[in-house]
């Protein structure tokens, strides 16, 4: 046996800042995830709260145009995607049969880069104006806006952006290399598809958006000329890098709640997912096309009637593979034995709803009829239909479908249900109107309107529906802290689940998998189940586990990064130089410093198979 | 057996690169990296190409790019993607000094192609070419400098990993970086001739 | 089912406004697609819903019913039908959408005779020059009924887009000469005032970047040209007192007549507009509101604070309303 470092045990504060455990990474994602939710929260309310009545004065102009840019930027990149990335971390190697993620290292600086990019948009509140120019930052208003507010927007993209796409090569390793034996492409769990085919967009999608980032950031740093039609520059090139990258985005976001929902419909109808395979192709048809539409975000631009032509057809297609989503989820139920558990409601709540959300997206793809619709009010209400109604139900089902195996808790069901009727009457009070007030006239982005332009009745039902989601989301609030004080749950499986992340006995332990398992179908734990087995066949004889050591190097790899990034906002090189030594001395130690994890000796895992508890 | 131990030739894999998980890992996730790289530098051609002709007041491409010099500069590059081959070879002959000599070749073909891009640099500036000048020059600087920070960080990237492992032979641990940063090497090869054709022969002749 | 919807989407919002009120060819086209597509995707809402309610109606797990339900795997023929009819519907839809993205374009630039005007945005305000007729006007358009007009866009900063909902879609106007952009409306035959509004986020004033379409008769609005072009900005009273005064310290920005820069708005016939500033009444108190404190009406605009006492505003205010066409 090799004589490798011990088995260093941290604890509390240390042990968190220093895991490489996909476990508690989820669980990191997922409490960043919800922080910054709450933060854009706010800022939409903010933003309702002015637009109640016509000419309303609760927030300067500049104040609410800083509120509708932080409010896109943060809920897509600094809630939505996190959110995401806290259910692939906490689900993904667990439903593959896996140990970790193939990159635990790297897995951890993800985390943090996006965590440090997050904190660092967040504190231009703080110094001197959050970024005004809307999350899409359209040359020249991103270029020409004043202050440093833009600036906090380019470099904290620009280091969050940097985590995920590290984090999206980490889980295409992982769903690739580390499979359990027998776990072929084709019995992976749905969620683990989506999440696979989502880390491809993010590979593929994230890098022009450095790119798109870098070139701002050099136009507003070091004087360029991208953008700058007075020095040859072009304006488009920024709305083309920037969609290239955008539309991807909503794919890379709405794919994985599609995962989710599919694992809880099957789990709750009591039934195998119906068209399995044709669920997988629309998976990944709707990832290939997620790259060949991205025009159809500038259909008013000016681009010709070919251009506008070809990608409203390949707008329209995309609606083919989801609506095959929408039926096979529909013939799911069919037949099942529907129980209405809360992660099923917001699963049976998300299927009208990102149908809606999808018909209107069919309607956009229009061409002329998007001259009408484009940057009003109804596009805010169909992405919003698409965005809430479809990645945010789907993420509330995974929440509470998944909190046991995360938390080893389960969230009190009475006040899920609570937590759904409000938001999902609040989300739709909220939006529906909006696509009116859009065809009435209501250009988006707008931080009032005046009277006497039929606009008032509308805005002001928007207003409140908003309060009832704040309401609702206020008692998911509640639910979460009031788990906290529970006691284990009830049983390891408590929805009778389908797939390998039940089988494992609770709390998970920390090499998830005494023995890894032998997969011999879809649903792997299903079978066995059905088969009157108690629990997966091992594929392996209990043995020792090797193991990745902690590290406080990620979180300091991206501190530092940090510390340059306010160094180029205030045009002080040495800060800079200071944060980017940090960063790169780190680095030089990673890879100088022989780092070969621990074992967990066959001894720890035989005593910890006997006081399983199931 | 213990990854980090030096590998005889008794028990040399065939594919000491992809011969454990950490290996195969490594080896998969760089291939997908790059994948990545090659979309980052699609971009900045895509601007480059937008942009190329808005020389505003300053030189055009014809009137600007010397061609010996950037030839002299490919063949640089292009010898050193071939000794990194060299060295890979011996690599999974297990020959050690002859890897570590061919790295050396490679990198100061590395550092000679840095020296002389920043020679053709500073020349550029001389003329009236500079960053700030148009969009023209906004975007050659970017698409060339960004090639030319990969270069760099290779050439540091050799240094660390053969002063690192100058006296351990090759493990299975040490396999899968060296044969990772060939591949980089060759990656970074790729893009400057793609540079040299689009940037510098389309230059001069379209 | 189409006029029904078509019904039911009219009288919705400000008929100066609303693009479900079209008025002209250009609004009435874009209409027509957006009710075919509706249609077809009530049509798609339906089936979903219908098959919907009744999965969960009938399919929800009884009390005391633990059997474990059949494990089907799917059905090809199911797979195949959804696959199918919605390329099906798609087609029926992509048709129209097609010819009709080029019929527009196809009539963007002027054929000769016809009306060109070339709009520009600015930060917040819109310049509008009819080039033949040799007149350059702001914030509001005089169109006769009945008429193709054909529109040449461009910004002098950030980007706007100009959208009137009622006559016609919006196309955004881009900064530098490489990036213009043309569209046509038809004004229909209504004589109205239409609404327009600015839809691309260009800054704070975003919101109050609001400009009219006034749609006259054909006479009207040939007398309107002429007496546009004989406007000299002459006054008498006190006004002749804001005369002066515009002149020293207005006329570098704003001109009047032939007179006067181009950075600001032209103020010609300054005294028939529906708005001060796109946004407020138009009356004495607002414009002498927005020449105290331009930043209070339009926080960001560009118009600065100028050094006037307050007989001197209310003379310029007197001035400027008294500055009328015909």
């Amino acid at each position: 046996m090799s004589t490798h470092a011990s088995h260093k045990k941290r604890s509390g504060l240390m042990d968190w800042l220093t895991t490489v455990d996909h476990k508690k990474i989820g669980i990191l994602y997922l409490i960043a995830g919800g922080f910054f939710f709450i933060i854009g929260g706010l800022e939409a309310m903010f933003m309702r709260i002015q637009l109640f009545k016509p000419e309303n004065d609760f927030v300067a102009a500049e104040t609410f145009n800083q509120l509708l840019t932080m409010h896109g930027t943060t809920m897509i990149f600094f809630a939505a995607m996190p959110l995401i990335f806290a259910f692939m971390n906490a689900v993904v190697p667990l439903q593959i049969g896996a140990r970790d993620v193939a990159f635990p290292f790297v897995n951890s600086l993800g985390f943090w880069l996006f965590f440090f990019g997050g904190v660092l948009l967040n504190l231009s509140w703080l110094l001197g104006g959050a970024p005004d120019a809307g999350w899409t930052a359209y040359a020249p208003l991103s270029t020409t806006s004043e202050g440093s507010g833009v600036d906090f927007y380019v470099l904290g993209l620009q280091i969050s952006g940097a985590g995920t796409l590290i984090g999206g090569i980490n889980f295409l390793v992982t769903i690739i290399n580390m499979r359990a034996p027998g776990m072929t492409f084709m019995r992976m769990p749905l969620f683990t598809w989506t999440a696979f085919v989502t880390s491809g967009l993010i590979l593929f999608a994230f890098p022009p958006l450095t790119i798109g980032l870098f070139m701002l950031m050099f136009e507003r740093v070091f004087d360029a000329n991208f953008f700058n039609p007075d020095n040859g520059g072009n304006i488009l090139i920024w709305e083309h890098i920037f969609w290239i990258f955008g539309h991807p985005e909503v794919y890379i976001l709405i794919l994985p709640s599609f995962g989710a929902i599919s694992e809880v419909v099957a789990t709750f109808s009591r039934k195998r997912l119906f068209g399995y395979s044709a669920m997988v192709f629309a998976t990944v048809l709707i990832g290939f096309l997620g790259f060949m539409v991205w025009v159809h975000h500038m259909f008013t631009v000016g681009l010709g009637p070919v251009a506008n032509s070809i990608f409203a057809v390949a707008t329209m297609a995309i609606a083919v593979p989801t609506g095959v989503k929408i039926f096979n989820w529909l013939f799911t139920m069919w037949g099942g034995r529907i129980v209405f558990s809360t992660a099923m409601l917001w699963a049976v709540g998300f299927i009208p709803t990102f149908v809606m959300g999808g018909v209107t997206g069919v309607m956009l793809a229009i061409p002329s009829a998007d001259y009408q619709f484009h940057d009003s009010y109804f596009v805010v209400a169909h992405f919003h239909y698409v965005i809430v109604g479809g990645v945010i139900l789907g993420l509330f089902a995974g929440l509470y479908y998944w909190y046991p195996r995360m938390f080893n808790r389960v969230l009190n069901e009475t006040l899920g249900k609570i937590h759904f009727w409000t938001f999902f009457i609040g989300f739709h009070l909220t939006f529906f109107p909006q696509h009116f007030l859009g065809l009435m006239g209501m250009p988006r982005r707008v931080f009032t309107y005046l009277s006497g332009q039929d606009l008032d009745q509308l805005n002001f039902i928007s207003t409140i529906g908003a309060f009832l989601m704040a309401i609702g989301t206020i008692v998911l609030f509640i639910n979460v802290i009031i788990s906290t004080s529970k006691k284990y749950a009830p049983s390891s499986d408590p929805w009778h689940g389908r797939t390998l992340e039940w089988a494992i006995p609770y709390p998970t332990p920390e090499y998830n998998f005494a023995q890894t398992p032998l997969v011999r179908g879809l649903d792997a734990f299903w079978i066995e189940k059905a088969a009157g087995n108690k629990g997966m066949t091992p594929a392996e004889p209990v043995g020792d586990i090797h193991m990745p050591n902690p590290s406080i190097l990620p979180l300091i790899i991206s501190a530092g990064l940090f510390v340059a990034a306010f160094g180029l906002i205030y045009d002080t090189m040495t800060v800079v130089v200071i944060g980017m030594a940090i960063t790169f001395i780190c680095m030089f130690l990673r890879s100088v410093i022989d780092d070969h994890g621990f074992h967990i000796h066959k001894e720890e895992v035989e005593e910890d198979l006997k006081g399983v508890k199931l | 057996m213990d990854a980090g131990q030096r590998l005889t030739d008794d028990n040399f894999p065939e594919h000491p690169e992809k011969a454990t998980l950490e290996g195969k890992n490594k080896f998969l996730g760089f291939w997908l990296f790059l994948g990545g790289e090659t979309v980052l530098f699609a971009t900045l051609f895509g601007t480059y190409l937008g942009l190329r002709h808005m020389n505003m007041d300053g030189p055009s491409t014809e009137e600007l790019f010397k061609l010996p010099t950037v030839f002299l500069a490919t063949m640089l590059l292009l010898t050193s993607s071939l000794t990194s081959v060299y060295a890979v070879l011996a690599l999974k002959q297990n020959r050690v000094r002859t890897l570590q000599k061919w790295f050396i070749i490679t990198l100061i073909l590395g550092l000679a192609f840095l020296g002389l891009e920043v020679y053709e640099f500073m020349e550029y500036v001389h003329e009236g070419h500079t960053f700030t000048s148009s969009a023209f020059g906004s975007a050659f600087y970017t698409l060339v400098g960004f090639h030319g920070g990969h270069v760099a960080f290779g050439c540091l990237w050799i240094i660390t990993l053969l002063a690192r492992n100058w006296n351990r032979g090759i493990t299975l641990v040490n396999a899968p970086k060296y044969y990772l940063f060939a591949l980089y090497w060759h990656f970074v090869d790729v893009v400057w001739v793609f540079i040299f054709t689009v940037v510098y022969l389309m230059g001069k002749v379209g | 089912m189409f006029a029904m919807l078509a019904l039911l989407l009219m009288g919705c919002g400000d008929p100066t406004l609303s693009a479900l009120m079209p008025q002209g060819e250009v609004a009435d086209k874009q209409y027509s697609l957006m009710v075919l597509s509706l249609a077809i995707m009530i049509f798609v809402l339906l089936v979903v819903f219908v098959i919907y309610v009744f999965v969960i109606i009938k399919f929800r797990k009884r009390k005391g019913d633990d059997t474990i339900p059949e494990q089907v795997e799917g059905n090809h023929l199911l797979e195949i039908l959804w696959t199918a009819i919605p390329i099906l519907l798609l087609i029926i839809l992509a048709v129209p959408t097609v010819m009709q993205t080029f019929d527009l374009s196809a009539k963007e630039k002027p054929k000769k005779g016809e009306l060109a005007l070339k709009v520009t945005g600015h930060q917040y305000w819109w310049e509008f020059e009819y080039p033949k007729e040799e007149i350059i006007t702001s914030q509001e358009l005089v169109l006769p009924v009945n008429t193709k007009v054909h529109v040449e866009l461009s910004s002098a900063d950030v980007i706007h887009s100009f959208w009137i909902p009622s006559l016609a879609g919006k196309t955004d106007t881009n900064p530098g000469d490489g990036s213009k952009n043309y569209m046509w409306i038809e004004t229909g035959s209504k004589e109205q005032v239409y609404k327009g509004k600015c839809a691309e986020l260009c800054g704070a004033s975003h919101a109050l970047m609001d400009f009219k379409v006034k749609v006259v008769s054909k006479d009207k609005y040939q007398a309107w040209v002429s007496s546009f072009k004989k406007a000299s900005g002459k006054a008498t009273g006190n006004a002749a007192e804001g005369q002066k005064i515009f002149q020293k310290n207005c006329l570098s920005c704003h001109a009047v007549g032939k007179e006067g820069g181009a950075t600001g708005p032209n103020l010609t016939g300054f005294g028939d507009k529906e708005r001060v500033a796109g946004v407020l009444e138009h009356d004495k108190d607002n414009v002498k509101k927005w020449i105290e404190n331009p930043q209070k009406v339009k926080p960001g605009n560009n118009m600065p604070n100028v050094p006037l006492n307050d007989e001197e505003v209310d003379a310029v205010a007197d001035y400027l309303l008294s500055l009328k066409l015909q």
